[in-house]
């Protein structure tokens, strides 16, 4: 039997590797073997230089590639995705590790300035905490989208749009009117909501794939205006000289009436990197409270029956509309108060930092971790921002490596890396998580 | 004998629903009785169904009016509501045929998403709520006591933590009834509830059916074909055929009655001329 199959396989290999090879050297002849350059000796002429060794070097590595897949992996039994599962730890394991993964991360999240500041000093930490609240302010964003992703099954592609609202909002109230921070916030928050309720009334009759990209769109709208809108926004020139945030009216500054003086510390600039950490820290596990508390109360429950079937919502007397608006709203809401927040930190904003490629990292986040979960936000955010700054100095393979670990994620698990859905209220108190498998999606 | 006529709960008056160029109802006039269980029963492609999107508000009647007359003397003309606002106000539920529960949702939180309503009134609209303010707290203990006396009526009590996809076939049309219910009906219109039931939960779907009619204010409106359901109990049978009302009454008079026998039965063939001269073709 295996006498027989054996020839079999590796002939069906050599022909489809050959294939392969065919289909790379036509493409690579073009592509690659030919390159048009301008001729620095002889005037400004063009000329082709040809690269033959490189197209032979590109089909050999084609054929033998495809011929090893072929032997190994694809036409045998063990298949990658597969082979992928076997190296992984099984999701069992890890379901009695999340119960005490969250006041683990909750106690290193608390300690971790100090601890930095312990081992690496004021000087050597300041980066690590920069990243840190990086992370954190990509956690708290990550929470805000999963209500309007996670929760209600809406697909957001231009979460971005919401967290720009609120950078400006915080922005030009602080440049025209010269209000402070924390009378900022606030009204940041209030007109992200604004504008998810006006981005949400036409929008919310559409459903699925035209949803994503009526969101996309007004994601691109709002950056366009704020980078033509000149007079008002000052365009690419962006906004500078933001004002940084008070810890209750006492200012970060060298001198008389600062924080450092106040406390009878030496002035460091790092205090008001850790104030920053802990401010964003503090409004990140506000959106979890208050996510994790309206989860239990009929809105939340009825934005995941809204995920799970919008037909049946309507035959059991709920306003379907208001409660996709009051969703898109509060994410909008917590999208816009971190806005504000990163304007505060930078000092200075301009429409380059809300691109739709932030909107796909937010969203990445959510998907990564596992819709609806909240703790699966955390671990994809530390993973993805942390890692994308981590290996910073390998810039060209980075996308590479994310790439790939995208889709090692996707096949290992396709559901995202916190899979089970805790039910909102249980009658025993020993009720199971809801595999993934069952859960929705919604359809926008 | 024509007790429906007398206190109807839900009153259909030449309803009407043309799609493009089909009819799927013409001119259909009925009575649902307070307290009856009405059958409403005809061939595949009767417009059963259509009657009852109409009612509950999923599709507007293209003429016609349909009067819903609460026990408290309020009156609603359902095909002017919006479907939300039928079963929040003019306590209209329903079931589907094709039956749609939160499936990734516990049984228990199946049940209290249909008390939304009320909740979200105790929770001062979610603001009081989340403040811990108001009788939020209690309001949701007792939704859970009300979620668990239908889970104990439906005999899902012991598995009310389980997601509501993993029940068997049965089990989920009687949970979706629960969740009907659980909004506090006065009119419950169910689509097919006995359809892929055995002998044993067909028996078990009319005691439920009778007991809530017995024990609570509400109107049963049926749409079944299963005949040994229909038959047991209900009250008052209206019979539909290609979308027109063919017969009308209690359920010895319908079965009795040769318009519906040819129309849901057929014929023998050597019955046609016969058949058809009482009816009048």
């Amino acid at each position: 039997m295996q006498a027989v199959k054996k020839p079999s396989l590796l002939e069906s290999s050599l022909k489809d590797a050959a294939g392969g090879a065919l289909v790379t050297l036509a493409l690579a002849a073009v592509m690659i073997g030919m390159k048009v350059d301008v001729a620095s000796g002889r005037g400004a002429e063009l000329f082709i230089e040809y690269r033959w060794f490189a197209v032979a070097m590109a089909v050999v590595v084609v054929f033998a590639g495809r011929l090893v897949m072929n032997l190994f992996f694809w036409r045998t039994d063990n298949s990658v995705a597969a082979a992928v599962s076997g190296l992984m730890p099984k999701s069992k394991a890890g379901s009695g590790l999340g119960a005490a993964l969250k006041p683990l991360l909750l106690i290193v999240a608390i300690a971790l300035p100090f601890a930095l500041m312990f081992w690496l000093g004021a000087r050597g930490s300041r980066q690590y905490i920069d990243l840190a609240i990086l992370v954190t302010t990509y956690v708290m964003l990550g929470w805000g989208l999963n209500i309007v992703v996670g929760l209600a099954g809406l697909l957001d592609l231009g979460y971005v749009a919401f967290y720009a609202v609120g950078a400006y909002s915080y922005a030009l109230l602080a440049q025209y009117f010269g209000f402070s921070f924390w009378i900022c916030l606030p009204l940041a928050g209030i007109l992200a909501a604004f504008w998810g309720i006006i981005l949400g009334f036409p929008v919310l009759r559409l459903r699925g794939d035209y949803l994503a990209i009526v969101t996309l769109a007004f994601g691109e709208i709002i950056r366009v205006v704020l980078l033509n809108w000149y007079e008002f926004t000052g365009g690419p020139d962006g906004i500078s000289g933001i004002p940084r945030p008070t810890f209750f009216g006492l200012e970060f500054t060298r001198g008389e009436g600062g924080f450092a003086d106040f406390f009878g510390l030496d002035y460091s600039s790092i205090h008001r990197i850790i104030f920053l950490y802990y401010l964003i820290l503090i409004m990140a596990l506000m959106t979890n409270f208050v996510t994790m508390r309206l989860r239990r109360m009929p809105i939340g429950r009825a934005w995941e029956a809204l995920r799970e079937d919008e037909i049946a919502c309507r035959s059991l007397g709920i306003n379907t509309t208001n409660t996709k608006l009051t969703a898109f709203a509060l994410g909008a809401m917590f999208g816009g108060f971190a806005g504000s927040f990163f304007a505060t930190r930078q000092g200075f904003i301009s429409p380059e930092s809300f691109t739709f490629i932030e909107s796909a990292v937010i969203l990445a986040i959510v998907v990564l971790g596992g819709l609806g979960s909240q703790i699966g936000v955390v671990i994809a955010s530390i993973f993805m921002i942390g890692g994308f700054e981590f290996f910073r100095e390998f810039e060209e393979y980075r996308m590479l490596v994310f790439g790939l670990l995208m889709v090692v994620i996707m096949v290992w698990k396709p559901r995202g890396l916190v899979s089970t859905r805790a039910p909102s209220v249980s009658l025993s108190k020993s009720a199971k998580g809801i595999s993934a498998d069952l859960v929705q999606e919604g359809h926008g | 004998m024509t007790q429906w006529n007398d206190n109807p709960v839900l009153t259909v008056e030449h309803l009407t629903m043309r799609f493009g160029g089909l009819t799927a109802i013409d001119n259909l006039s009925f009575n649902v009785g307070r307290g009856d269980i009405t059958a409403l029963i005809g061939p595949n492609g009767a417009g059963k169904t259509t009657v009852f999107n109409c009612t509950t508000g999923f599709y507007k009647p293209t003429e016609g009016r349909l009067v819903m007359r609460r026990t408290n003397g309020e009156k609603y003309l359902l095909e002017r509501m919006p479907d939300f606002k039928i079963s929040a106000h003019a306590k209209v539920a329903r079931t589907f045929q094709n039956i749609r529960l939160f499936g990734g949702m516990t049984i228990l939180e199946n049940l209290m998403v249909a008390q939304h309503n009320p909740l979200m009134v105790a929770s001062n609209w979610t603001i009081g709520g989340l403040l811990g303010l108001g009788g939020y707290r209690h309001a949701n203990v007792d939704a859970i006591e009300k979620a668990k006396y239908w889970l104990d009526k439906t005999g899902l009590i012991d598995r009310a933590d389980l997601p509501a996809a993993e029940l068997p076939y049965g089990d989920q049309r009687r949970l979706e009834i629960a969740r009907a219910m659980c909004t506090g009906p006065e009119l419950l219109c169910l689509d097919e509830p006995a359809a892929g039931l055995n002998p044993k939960e067909s028996l078990e779907l009319n005691e439920l059916l009778m007991y809530i009619r017995k024990e609570h204010d509400t109107s049963v409106l049926l749409i079944e074909h299963d005949m040994s359901v229909v038959m047991e109990i209900s009250d008052h049978v209206v019979v539909l055929d290609y979308g027109v009302k063919i017969s009308d009454g209690t359920p010895e008079e319908v079965k009795n009655d040769p318009h519906v026998i040819a129309a849901y039965l057929g014929v023998d063939d050597d019955e046609v001329d016969q058949i058809e001269e009482e009816v009048g073709l």
